[in-house]
Parts: C-alpha cells; structure tokens; sequence
C-alpha cells in the first residue's frame, strides 16, 4: 500500500513538474521569439540605413560633382602633355 | 370507481427516460465524432482562419554596382499611407485635416474616397519620406494606415539611364538591365503565419512558411568614370556639331565587358514623368545605322581571307567608276593605293574593286561571322539584330555598296564588337554587361589577317589619315571613320551620321570604342571631324583611369621632356604644337554639359517625388 502510494505521489510531481515546464519553455520561447523579432527590425532597420547613406555617398561623390569642386573650388586642372612625366621602369 | 387502469410502474419511466437521454447522447457523441473525425480539416481550417494570418515578409532589391563596388542603383524604404475608405468614411468631419497633412487639395481627396467607398484600400500617397508618412498617421485619423514600400535611385542620373533602365512604382524592372535580371534582383518575398489578436497585433508567430530570399547584387562591368567620361564628351560633341542624337560604346576587348554605353539625348530616371519616350531608347543597342566607311575594315579583312595580296596596289584613278549604272566616287582622286592607304583615304572605289573580287557567299560569310545581321547575344532587352540581306539575293551594285557601309544596318554595339574581334587576334567575345560575364569567345578569322588589318588602320589616325584627330599622345591607335548619309523614304536625305570606331592601345588592345553622332548639322559632318575627336577625349582619359602603360613612349618623349628644366626650355616652342595637338581640356566643360538630370538631394532624397500619389 505504501509502495503504491509512494509511487502515485512520485507520479503526480512529475506531472506537475513537467507540467511548470512546459509553461516555462512555453515562456522562455515567446520572450526568445520577442528578441529575436526585436533583432531582426533592428537589422532590417540598420540595413535600410546603409542603403540609404551609400545612397547618400554615391550622391556626394558624384563624377560630376567632384569635377566641379575640383575645378571651382580647389582650383585645379588636368595635367597636359608638357606637365607628364613618363618613368620608363 | 376506478383509480388507475394501469397501477404506477415507476420502473419502466425511468427506462423510457433513460433511453430517451442516453439516446440524446449518442446523437451528440456522433455528431461531435463525426465533426471531429469526419469533418476535421473543415472546421480546423475556419478555425484557424479566425485567428491565424499570413503575413508576407518583405524583400528589398538588390543593389546594382559597377565594376569597383560604386553603387548605381538602390533602393531605399519609403512609406506609403494608405486608408480603409469603410473606417474613414466614418468620420467625415477628420477629411479636411487628412487632406491637409497629405498636402492633397481636398475635394481631390473625398473624390478618390467616394468611389472607393466600398473597398477596404486605397493609397492615399505612394512613396513619401518616413517621417513625412509618420507624421501623418500619428495624427489618430481612424482608417489610415501607412506601410513600408521600397522606391529605386539612381544616384548617377541621366548619366547610367539607359543601360540601367528603370523600375515602376511596384519596383519591378521596365527596361534596360533592371527589367533583363529582373528576377535575380527582385529576390523573393517570403511567408510567414501568425497568430493575431482582435486588434490586429501579432501575438505569437506560429511557423515561417517561406524565408525571405533577399535580393541579390548585380555587378556590372560599366566603369563609372568611364561612362561619365564618355557622357560628358558625347553631351559636348552633339551640342558643338547640332546634332540631334549619338551613342558611345567603350567594348573592354579581352573580355567583351562592355566598359561605358551612352546615349544622347537621355532622360532622369530618378523622375517618372512621362518624358518624350524617344529619350528612354538605348540607340547603341536599338538603332540601327548604316556603316559608312567603317565597315572598310571588315572588307579588306575579307579580301585578305580570300586570298589577295596584302601588298596589292589597287587602282582608284579617276577618283570615279560606273558600276551597274551607277557612279561610284570618292572624296578626291586618290591614284594607285595598296590596303593601308585605302583605309587611310577610305576609299569607295578600292573596296568596290576588292569586294567585286569576291563572291558574295565569302563576302556575306566573313560579315556574317564579324557579327553583322544576327544578334549579339548581350542579354539586353530590345536589341537590335541589324540587317544584312542574304547573299543569293546581291547585285553587283549591291556586293559593291556593301563593302563600303550601305545596303547593310548594324547597331553601334555590333561595330564595337567586330572591332574589338579584329584587335582580340580574331576572336570574338559576346559583350557583356556583367563583371566576369564574358565568355571564352569564338575565333572567327585567323589571327594573322586581324593583326595585319588592325596594324593597317593605324595610318587613319597619322597624318595621312582621315582621322588625326583621334590619335592619342603616347599610344598607337587604330580606328577608322565613317560617314554615311541618312537613308529616308525613296533615298538618301543630305544629312549625315558621323561614325568612328577605334582600338587602343595597339600592343596590347584594352578598349574598342564606338562613337555614332546622327545628323550633325554644323559646319563639319565627317566623322573624322565630328566623332574621332570624341573618341580621342574619351579614351585619352579611359587610359589613364585604367593604367594603360603608354605603347609609343618614343612620341611621348618628344612631345613632352622628362626633365623639369626642359620642361621649361620646351614649353614655348611647344607652345603652338601643344595647340594643334588638340589636347583636351578635360575641365573645360559647357555649363549645360555638367548636369546630369536631377539627382536627389542626399539628406530628403525620398520626399522628392509627390508623382504617383493617390495613384
């Protein structure tokens, strides 16, 4: 009797043991899915901030732009002909 | 009297009632098996239905590059505001506010609402700054919405616009390379299931039906400065000569990567007006033009292959021939010339003469072979096959015109690559647009005749030649001019398409280039005079950009002393030298030529375009 009893308690823990388990991985998913949800905005946000600053630098550094800082601003020309040096190795 | 005809059976009530029940039972055990078993993925699906949702997850495309890593197009979130006309129409009185914070007039704005009255969607505005979007839900208006959308930039403006194309407002690609790796760059969206509570919000998400395959990066094998380099040049060329129209292409001849491809007039990409839709063509892959002079090349190759001698001397005298009823000239009498010189000259009447030589099934074979009349497999979407008639069907008059650039069509990208051919020892190689795309190529002439007819198209660029002005301080080049007149309805019009093609350096060939100037209307229409000098401008920068050593350093010597002091000494008497030189002052741009469309200001770069709102 005291054996069954035993073995009836020992049954009804693991029960509710298992049971606590459940709701607490239950948990821990949903909190590791928040972050992870929470994560992957965050990449998707810092990538659309790359593409916006390469936008953004690719605009800066434009061809054209650059010539015109180039020649208006800094003053400077192409070298021609009489200006290059060649160093034959 | 009696009391009861049958006596109380209390027994036998509850058997009924039992068995009343019990059978009420069994209905409903049944029932529920047969909901639960028979009709389980019914019920399972409008339960789920209620509370799970696909949500799908957005993608964003992929970037277009050059061949160095520098970005050509990107795409970048923007918001679109969007309302349920079911929810707003509830509130009638919050109309004029909405209208306000959209900037949209407000009798526009109840319009577009009313006729959607019954739907569930509308887009307010499409494609607005995030905190312009924000700013405007924040405002609580009940059934307005915004959600996240992705709009493409061109940062390189007019400059790129037809090689790259462009995408519609779902940021699929319409044209040029954005519609022909439409897919590679689309990616794909994928799927997920979620559960959503009744305000919508999710709860938990159940599974991922699908991962999100971004889209991917699209290398290409233009050069930034290149292409600029060439558009500059290209945009002045047309403005100095009057032209309407023009194409660049700069073809990389080892590989076939196509280096630079412009066209004139262009358009912004970056803007979604309706522009002259003739602006949006890639001439250098959609148009064709006939030839002219340039195709001489590919006619002394194919005489060469038939067996003539390279050191033929061909009779021009007097300058003109009558063939088949029809007078053949050329510019001048030029006497007896071997190949060299009748390159260097261009004349009709020497090709003429070397194409009667063959027969027409040689002659179609080797242009045939040079890529002329068939496509030239590059991927872009609307090339242009060219035309060039079946050989059965030549005249005389016809093999005749033929060899000196009429009666046959190509596009400049066919001439790039039949250049490129002969300056590769022979071997063609499908242009690409991709980085490493090329393939291994196809020899189509042995090399000794491609070397022997590159070497001879040296002279066009001495000053024997038609076209000194191509020639580049410090490099052999080899290129050959072309003039031809515009053919219209019922005959050739007096007007004019300036045409050079050209390789250097001539050691090593790096590039082949392509310049094609339609109907310049100045004072000079030759393509020596018109197109060799934009050819000149653009690979004398090309070479520099890309480490070409120098392959004639003996010219450069002489033209420029290595020491400071004689630098000093040499610069007055080289002072007049340096002038018919014809050096290019690269910095001296017109003001008209240094603006390549309206590129968008880099901070607000996604407020700019209100086309396409409540669209």
């Amino acid at each position: 009797m005291s054996l069954r009893f035993f073995l009836f308690a020992l049954m009804l823990l693991a029960v509710l043991g298992s049971a606590i388990g459940v709701v607490y991985a239950r948990q821990q998913h949903r909190q590791a899915y928040v972050e992870l949800t929470r994560l992957e905005n965050e990449r998707d946000e810092l990538n659309m901030e790359f593409s916006r600053l390469q936008l953004e630098q690719a605009t800066w550094s434009e061809t054209n732009r650059i010539e015109q800082v180039a020649t208006e601003k800094l003053g400077m020309k192409s070298p021609e002909g009489a200006d290059m040096v060649v160093i034959s190795p | 009297m009696k009391v009861r005809a049958r006596p109380y059976q209390p027994k036998a009530r509850l058997l009924v009632l039992g068995g009343v029940l019990g059978l009420c039972a069994v209905a409903l055990v049944g029932r529920a098996a047969q909901m639960q078993l028979f009709n389980k993925d019914f019920y399972q699906h409008q339960g789920n239905a209620r509370f799970l949702r696909e949500v799908p997850i957005a993608t964003s495309r992929g970037m277009i590059v050059d061949r160095n890593g520098e970005p050509l197009a990107v795409s970048t979130p923007v918001e679109s505001v969007w309302a349920n006309p079911k929810e707003l129409l509830q509130h009638p009185e919050r109309l004029p506010e909405l209208a306000q914070a959209l900037g949209i007039p407000q009798d526009v704005l109840t319009q577009r609402i009313a006729q959607r009255s019954d739907k569930e969607f509308v887009y307010l505005r499409r494609h607005i700054n995030p905190d312009d979007a924000e700013a405007v839900v924040a405002r609580g208006i009940p059934g307005v919405y915004s959600q996240r959308e992705f709009r493409r930039f061109y940062p390189h403006g007019e400059v790129m616009a037809h090689v790259l194309g462009y995408t519609n407002i779902d940021d699929r690609g319409q044209e040029g390379l954005e519609l022909a790796f439409d897919s590679w760059l689309t990616g794909k969206p994928g799927a997920q299931r979620v559960i959503r509570d009744a305000h919508g919000r999710i709860v938990e998400n159940v599974d991922l039906i699908r991962a999100a395959e971004p889209g991917r990066d699209l290398t290409l094998s233009i050069d930034r400065r290149i292409q600029y380099l060439a558009y500059r040049e290209l945009k002045s060329a047309l403005i100095a000569n009057s032209a309407t129209s023009g194409s660049i292409v700069v073809l990389d001849i080892p590989t076939g990567e196509v280096l630079a491809m412009v066209n004139q007039p262009s358009y912004n990409p970056n803007s979604r007006d309706a522009a002259n839709p003739g602006t949006h063509r890639n001439r250098a892959v959609t148009d064709v033009v006939e030839p002219g002079s340039t195709i001489k090349s590919i006619t002394v190759a194919a005489a060469l292959e038939a067996g003539v001698d390279p050191n033929i001397i061909i009779q021009t005298s007097p300058g003109k021939m009558e063939l088949a009823g029809h007078v053949i000239s050329d510019v001048h009498d030029h006497g007896a010339v071997n190949l060299t010189q009748l390159l260097a000259v261009s004349s009709n009447i020497g090709a003429t003469k070397l194409a009667l030589g063959m027969s027409n099934d040689h002659f179609y074979d080797v242009l045939h072979r040079f890529g002329f009349g068939t496509s030239t497999g590059s991927g872009f979407p609307g090339e242009s096959a060219g035309v060039l008639s079946q050989p059965r069907g030549w005249g005389t008059l016809e093999k005749a015109t033929i060899s000196y650039g009429y009666g046959l069509s190509v596009t400049p990208l066919q001439l790039a690559q039949a250049y490129a051919t002969l300056a590769n020892e022979g071997r063609l190689m499908t242009p690409t647009f991709i980085k490493g795309g090329g393939g291994t190529g196809k020899q189509v002439i042995d090399p000794a005749i491609a070397h022997n007819v590159l070497h001879m198209l040296e002279s066009v660029t001495t000053p024997e030649g038609t076209a000194q002005k191509a020639a580049i301080v410090g490099y052999h080049v080899a290129g050959k001019t072309g003039t031809s007149r515009k053919y219209i309805v019922g005959g050739y019009d007096k007007r004019y398409i300036a045409l050079f093609a050209g390789v250097v350096p001539l050691d090593h060939p790096k590039f082949a280039m392509v310049v094609v100037i339609n109907d310049p209307t100045g004072r000079d229409y030759y393509g020596g005079l018109v197109s060799a000098p934009v050819f000149h401008n653009v690979m004398d920068g090309a070479l520099r950009l890309m480490d070409v050593p120098p392959d004639h350093i003996e010219q450069w010597y002489t033209q420029a002393p290595a020491t400071p002091a004689a630098v000093a000494a040499a610069a007055a008497a080289n002072a007049d030298a340096n002038a018919a030189e014809d050096l290019p002052d690269a910095v001296s741009v017109p003001e008209a030529v240094a603006a390549p469309g309206a590129v968008p200001a880099p901070g607000a770069a996604p407020s700019a375009n209100a086309n396409g709102a409540l669209r």
